[in-house]
């Protein structure tokens, strides 16, 4: 186990499975490029700089970062307590729809900031709530948590399109571009030459934080590890795993939910069909590339957004298809998952 | 409001073809105990390697193989890692949705809104003169045919073969399989590779005859997670999960056809609606579990329990 062995062997260890990964996808990647006749290091060149290219580049990569890390931070609890929670992508919806309700009640009177910290609350609990409900149909309805979630994801898509088609359409037309612009005072605070909100940044790295802390410092997130590493040894110590995985349920989709208050505070302004961009989706990705460990997953997730930002400008330079960032990515986490499942079995085989 | 019926039969039969095709291929993967996420995106590299490939060689015949080969494939890859290596079977499967679907889009640019070769409609002599009938299911395109031919086939191999023992004996207890001197592994690959290629099929049909030709989107998006939530609706039985099928087809012409009709109901009802039904429908069966009464005793006759070996990994100690 890892307490037998010393720290520098685990670094070389992880350092090792680290290339092991970036060789084969990039490998991978680069074959099927050179096949194509496409020179690699024209596509690394066009990435980097439609990334950091400029400080406005820079900043789109974080605005993905942002929800993709919060994303991630809720996918944390709910793969410790061994819950499959793709209805992510639906959270996020949800939490987008909670924040844009209490943002179009301008009439109560509150000063916008304080609006603003209450929609996100909105955001929270109305993503909890949706994951908490893919919870309680697993715990209650025998739905599994992975069908259940899908299902749910599909049920927010289409309650998001009848919000933006039918009450809370556009004076005079429905139309699929989204809802009115807020308020501008109801936007979160951007400096002049940003295009991310400090503010959204703080949120997502005090979310990280937290969820570190919790897993690894409280006695709940002992409980979550406990549930998902062996929930049938759990109720011997008094925890009842249903429960524990409906509260990281709910947890994590109370995170996920901020990650779409925020797109509508700070991102887009208004309500969207596609507010939720498939961050969902790409955070799981991004924490089974991690092997659902915490530590890794702001990098990855830094590193992901650089590649979705940065795929933007293969068309306009390169006229490739933008589609390659999720090439790669897809092939980054295949070969982990490889490279992980190689390790496990020589383990298991020794 | 008029509704001819043949019209509207023949209709369904078409719309449901690739979908009873990926929803069949992935019965079997599951009957073995193995679950295949990756139908969505295999679908999608399925269809564009198929117009592709029957784009260059003018041959729809060679488009249609290439994309069961494609659907292979992809398969191959879940069984290499969530059988072999143990892996989780719903990791792999859900990254593989995701590459195949931005490989299909970064590959087919070059081939996005072209006239390509597609099946062309081929009326069975005599069968296609009957009345009604003939129209409402015998002047398809061959790979239509195709999916109805593999509804009695995929329900004779699970159940009447020593074949279909095999796998179903494998989903349900590997351990037992194997002291019978079955490898689990190996029938696991098998069917998973087998039933990713008939997933590639569906994504043929889907180019080269239901939605004929390439672009992004192409239109057959969503349509893998579809057929894994029909497996289950069906509750693992080929013929149940294919009444899933044509409900669904009728459901989105449905959506379709009823749109004017129905103005109150939002279109979007009729594209989310098979997910809902989903899981109304499992959570009926689990709550008929264990109760006396007849609706109870009813439910239980239509439903039918997963395989018990269902996406856990067999280890040989």
């Amino acid at each position: 186990m890892n307490s037998t062995r010393n720290l520098p062997q685990m670094l070389l260890g992880q350092a090792r499975d680290i290339l092991l990964i970036s060789l084969l996808a990039l490998g991978a990647v680069c074959c099927l490029l050179l096949a194509l006749g496409i020179s690699p290091a024209d596509i690394a060149s066009t990435l980097a700089t439609g990334a950091v290219g400029s400080w406005l580049k820079f900043n789109h990569v974080l605005t993905v970062w942002v929800p993709l890390l919060l994303c991630c931070c809720g996918l944390l609890f709910t793969f410790r307590a061994g819950l499959w929670n793709i209805g992510i992508e639906g959270q996020v919806i949800l939490g987008a729809i909670g924040t844009t309700l209490l943002l179009r009640a301008d009439s109560l009177g509150l000063p916008p900031s304080l609006l603003i910290g209450l929609a996100l609350c909105a955001g929270f609990i109305s993503g909890g709530l949706w994951g908490g409900f893919a919870g309680l149909l697993k715990n209650r309805g025998g739905v599994n948590e992975i069908f259940g979630g899908l299902g749910l994801n599909f049920v927010a898509q289409g309650f998001i399109l009848w919000l933006i088609l039918g009450p809370w359409k556009r004076e005079g037309i429905a139309s699929m571009s989204g809802t009115d612009l807020f308020a501008r005072e109801l936007w979160m605070y951007t400096p002049p030459g940003w295009r991310v909100a400090p503010a959204s940044i703080v949120i997502a790295i005090c979310a990280f934080l937290v969820t570190w802390y919790i897993l690894s410092r409280t006695r709940f997130g002992l409980r979550v590890k406990a549930v998902g590493a062996n929930p049938a040894a759990a109720p011997l110590y008094s925890i009842r795993p249903d429960r524990t995985g409906l509260a990281a349920m709910i947890l994590g989709g109370g995170i996920a939910g901020i990650a779409g208050g925020l797109q509508v505070t700070c991102v887009y302004h208004r309500l969207l069909p596609p507010i939720s961009s498939g961050y969902g989706y790409l955070a799981l990705l991004v924490v089974m590339l991690a092997n659902y460990k915490a530590g890794p997953v702001p990098i990855i997730c830094l590193l992901f957004a650089a590649l979705a930002a940065g795929s933007i400008q293969l068309p306009i330079t390169l006229q490739l298809d933008s589609s390659l960032s999720g090439v790669i990515q897809g092939a980054c986490v295949v070969a982990a998952l490889l490279v992980y499942g190689w390790r496990k079995s020589r383990k298991g085989g020794a | 409001m008029d509704i001819n019926l043949t019209a509207l039969v023949a209709a369904i039969a078409v719309m449901s073809a690739p979908v009873v095709l990926a929803a069949l291929g992935e019965t079997i993967t599951e009957k073995a105990g193995v679950v295949n996420l990756s139908l969505d995106g295999t679908i999608l590299l399925a269809a564009m390697v198929s117009f592709v490939v029957a784009f260059e060689t003018r041959s729809p015949v060679l488009g249609a193989l290439a994309g069961a080969g494609t659907g292979a494939i992809v398969a191959a890859i879940v069984a290499a890692i969530g059988v072999q290596l143990g892996q989780s079977q719903v990791a792999v499967g859900f990254a593989l949705t995701f590459l195949c679907r931005d490989l299909a889009y970064f590959l087919g640019s070059g081939h996005s809104r072209v006239e390509g070769p597609q099946f062309e409609p081929l009326p069975v002599p005599l069968l296609s003169e009957l009345p009604l009938l003939g129209k409402a299911f015998f002047s398809h395109s061959i790979l239509v045919y195709l999916s109805f031919i593999a509804i009695p086939l995929c329900a004779y191999l699970m159940y009447r073969t020593r074949w279909g023992l095999i796998i179903r004996s494998v989903g349900e207890n590997p351990e037992a399989a194997w002291a019978r001197g079955i490898n689990p592994i190996m029938v696991r690959m098998a069917a998973t590779i087998g039933g990713g290629a008939m997933v590639g099929l569906a994504g043929a049909t889907y180019s080269l005859s239901v939605k004929p030709g390439w672009g992004h989107p192409q239109g057959c998006e969503g349509i893998g997670w579809i057929a894994l939530a029909l497996v289950i609706f069906g509750s693992w039985n080929p013929t149940r999960v294919v009444v899933g099928a044509y409900l669904f087809g009728l459901l989105q012409l449905m959506g379709i056809y009823f749109q004017d009709a129905f103005t109150t109901i939002p279109p979007q009802i009729f594209q989310v609606a098979p997910f809902p039904l989903m899981i109304f429908t499992l959570v009926i069966i689990h709550f008929s579990h264990g109760k006396k009464g007849v609706l109870a005793r009813w439910v239980r006759m239509f439903s039918g329990k997963p395989p018990k070996a269902m996406g856990r990994p067999y280890r040989r100690n």
